[in-house]
């Protein structure tokens, strides 16, 4: 059996920073980012970027040594991605705040309103609604980060903590802080609009949950492989017809649902903006899905049916 | 990380860095880029120079010679109103129309960012173009008490003196013919009027805090339909902390920039 020689260079300086002989031709990618590890242990192998070309893509994990387009001796080029935290802890942190922060709000700790609102209690019921509605979607998101979801990447860079962290936690402070306030106006079209609601986001909260189960079967525990996702019994799924991400579009419809609810326009703002960033990630992976998948359904749209 | 070697200079770092900057959000869901341009880099296109059509190698040209026609009529509108009244006070309201049509006018600019024939980034040339949308309408136009302040001047005259500069060195590099001095300028004046115009704004804004406050512009108190609120005053408040954050990195950068155009400096930039 041929040994392979590994050679891996940084793709800025193309300084040479490692060199491994007697590498197994089946080796992984994986398996050579732990031997890299041995001689440079500050870059642990989740915060090593290494490709074939410098400016290239990174090569995966699973990705064979023999299979690449690589000589006897293969030159790889190392990129540092920064300080990785995994994508486990960042959900909980994001999430775990909002649910903290809005009871903060809906409990009218001291500091907030006026003292003589301190602990007191909104007369209108959709402000109690409300409270039990948000505090539910994000026990929910919790829920599924730990039990549910199947990632494809262990970690991001560390700095997309502060950032995610900041607009979540910052969207979720300006809305309680107008839903529990004493001075709160109640839906212009009362009951009737909050029922139509409360409707549209339980049938939406279970269309996400729906798909994320849905998602979770198309790939086994501990693997990262990609299928194309289909309708399954569940009506819900029935989405996956017209759209690719149809956990997106029924997030949108659970955010809308609660701006419809609550009357309240920093939630139809934050709602603009989640909208704004998931049509972003739905178009990219529309297209992954188009360019691994030849026989992709043609009349699927992103996010929206027939529109986006 | 030090100097690179002249080899890898030459092929890696010898050209502006005038690419698209990465957007605020990521492009994959998991917070990466998808692995094709961590840490902010862009891709090395082959035949980098951008080979624009036609058409909009035209109108550009004509764009910034308008632009830079407009400032000129400002520079010397402003000139001749101080030699014949011998004061600023007046100075803004017989300037003011000519300013903010060539100021509103610049809202093109982000356009031309969105359909690619401008290398600049949508989200740099939104927010530079916005920040001076801001002051024209926001604050000079809207709140009348304040417009004879000298602060008013202060920024006027370093947005007319950039302005030019800026807009004849677009025209000159379109039309392939960049008089040196005009670079010269370009990468030089800002060192001043970039300090000078953050000083005029910021005393423009402080000076117009107190009519705000008493007339409570521009604001949404609660209780209302909507369920939001708005305060001018403390809006104008975070605009001016903004500035602590913001200037220092434009300045820096239009620094570095210049060391590299002007004094071909290779520069190898830290890991973002």
């Amino acid at each position: 059996m041929k040994h392979y020689e590994v050679e891996i260079l940084d793709a800025k300086t193309r300084e040479k920073l490692c060199f491994l002989d007697k590498v197994e031709p089946h080796a992984t990618i994986a398996e050579i980012k732990n031997l890299f590890t041995k001689t440079h242990p500050q870059w642990y192998p989740a915060r090593q970027s290494l490709r074939l070309d410098p400016k290239g893509k990174s090569l995966k994990d699973e990705d064979i040594l023999q299979k690449l387009p690589v000589g006897t001796t293969a030159t790889l080029y190392f990129r540092d991605l920064g300080a990785q935290i995994s994508w486990v802890t960042v959900f909980l942190t994001e999430y775990a705040g909002p649910l903290f922060i809005y009871l903060l709000f809906y409990f009218r700790v001291p500091f907030i309103y006026g003292h003589k609102y301190d602990f007191t209690s909104s007369r209108h019921s959709v402000v109690h609604l409300a409270c039990i509605c948000h505090s539910f979607h994000y026990v929910k998101r919790l829920l599924e980060t730990l039990f549910v979801h199947r990632f494809s990447h262990g970690t991001m860079p560390l700095r997309n903590i502060f950032k995610n962290c900041t607009y979540y936690w910052g969207f979720a402070a300006w809305m309680a802080y107008y839903i529990n306030h004493p001075l709160y106006t109640p839906p212009t079209y009362g009951a009737q609009q909050v029922k139509l609601a409360l409707a549209i986001f339980v049938i939406c909260q279970l269309g996400n949950f729906s798909i994320h189960m849905a998602l979770r079967d198309l790939r086994p525990a501990g693997s990262k492989t990609r299928k194309i996702p289909y309708p399954t019994k569940n009506p819900f799924t029935w989405l996956f017809l017209l759209v690719s991400c149809p956990n997106y579009t029924y997030e949108v419809g659970s955010w809308i649902g609660f701006a419809i609810m609550t009357q309240c326009l920093p939630v139809a703002l934050f709602s603009l903006v989640g909208f704004t960033q998931m049509t972003i990630w739905a178009k990219g992976k529309h297209r992954s899905y188009l360019k691994e998948f030849r026989d992709y359904p043609p009349l699927r749209m992103p996010i929206i049916p027939f529109l986006l | 990380m030090g100097r690179l070697t002249e080899a890898a200079a030459a092929a890696l770092r010898l050209r502006a860095r005038r690419g698209p900057l990465p957007l605020p959000f990521p492009r994959e869901e998991d917070g990466t880029n998808g692995g094709a341009s961590e840490a902010g880099e862009e891709k090395e296109a082959p035949g980098r120079r951008r080979r624009l059509g036609l058409l909009a190698t035209v109108w550009l040209t004509f764009y910034n010679i308008a632009m830079t026609a407009g400032w000129l009529v400002l520079a010397i509108a402003m000139v001749r109103f101080y030699m014949e009244k011998g004061t600023h006070k007046g100075l803004y309201k017989s300037i003011q129309k000519t300013l903010k049509f060539f100021q509103t006018f610049a809202l093109l600019e982000i356009v031309h960012c969105l359909i690619g024939i401008v290398p600049t980034s949508v989200i740099v040339a939104g927010v530079q173009v916005s920040s001076r949308i801001f002051m024209v309408w926001l604050i000079t136009h809207s709140i009348k008490p304040i417009q004879n302040e000298e602060s008013v001047v202060l920024f006027l005259v370093a947005w007319t003196v950039t302005e030019i500069t800026r807009y004849s060195f677009y025209t000159f590099s379109l039309l392939d013919h960049l008089p040196y001095f005009i670079k010269w300028a370009r990468y030089n004046f800002f060192i001043i009027l970039y300090p000078v115009g953050v000083v005029g704004e910021l005393l423009t804004i402080y000076a117009a805090l107190p009519y705000v406050k008493k007339t409570g512009m521009f604001s949404i108190r609660l209780p209302n339909k909507y369920n939001v609120s708005f305060d001018y005053y403390y809006f104008l408040l975070i605009t001016m902390a903004s500035y602590i954050p913001l200037f220092p990195q434009l300045y820096f950068h239009m620094l570095r920039q210049r060391r590299k155009v002007l004094h071909g400096e290779v520069i190898v930039e830290k890991d973002d």
